[in-house]
């Protein structure tokens, strides 16, 4: 029985993770720029950031929803879409092309928007509580 | 082609899932830091820079750059889970041990990135 429960949760990642990494790419593809700053994984992580945010604090809050949910769209589906290692190797190539000013506003940019997003989408999933609440 | 992202994709995700749930289980008894997702953004932005290299240098075909560097690799590490956590330390109070997460997430990933483009 436990055996059948983590093939579950294992096939539930990986088919998150399967249309989290075509949406990044096809997200990416349609946000290049000429000008060489990385905004596609700029927009893509600052909307996973806000999604995740507001996904676990409303999942949290709903004692019904199957782990399996919660795996395919968190761990799976935003946890793949967004990334640390393109972040990463974006990051040292702006600099080792000299583009300085672009490879800060980046890290910065990416970090404070990043977990602003984050605390926001937390906050939207609980007012949303109280409303409901409410009536 | 884009289903070879995919596969990628789920590999790395179900990669990161284990092997976060492996860390996660043993460090967190010991002290509330993120530890799982520190290691696999650090390693993951490694074996990115490593596999660019050898795509760069036309070492390796372009399907394989989309299975294991955009696929994989952008799957198995994660900014979403990074930023939250972060948030969660912050709003347990543990302001210190959020602002070291973040900086060393950052300076360290980005110097293994530089490691595994120049090896």
């Amino acid at each position: 029985m436990k055996r059948k429960v983590i093939k579950v949760n294992f096939l539930s990642v990986m088919i998150g993770g399967f249309f989290g990494a075509i949406s990044r790419f096809a997200l990416g593809e349609w946000l290049h720029t000429e000008n060489g700053f990385p905004l596609g994984t700029f927009i893509i992580n600052l909307i996973g950031c806000f999604a995740l945010g507001w996904f676990l604090t409303y999942v949290n809050q709903k004692k019904k929803i199957k782990t399996e949910f919660t795996l395919i769209i968190g761990t799976g589906f935003i946890g793949s879409y967004t990334t640390f290692s393109t972040f990463s190797v974006e990051t040292i190539n702006l600099f080792q092309q000299g583009l300085v000013f672009f490879g800060t506003t980046y890290v910065l940019a990416t970090i404070i928007l990043g977990l602003l997003l984050a605390y926001l989408g937390r906050k939207l999933a609980l007012s949303k509580e109280k409303v409901g609440d409410v009536i | 082609m884009i289903w070879i992202i995919g596969i990628g994709g789920s590999l790395g995700a179900v990669t990161r899932f284990i092997l976060g749930n492996l860390i996660s289980n043993k460090s967190q008894k010991l002290f509330p830091f993120p530890l799982g997702t520190w290691i696999i953004n650090i390693t993951g932005s490694f074996l990115l820079g490593l596999i660019a290299q050898l795509h760069l240098t036309n070492q390796i075909s372009e399907w394989l750059w989309l299975l294991w560097g955009v696929g994989f690799c952008g799957a198995y590490t994660t900014f979403s889970t990074f930023g939250n956590e972060t948030i969660t330390l912050i709003q347990s109070n543990k302001v210190k041990l959020a602002i070291i997460y973040v900086i060393s997430s950052i300076i360290v990933g980005v110097a293994s990135a530089t490691i595994g483009l120049n090896i």
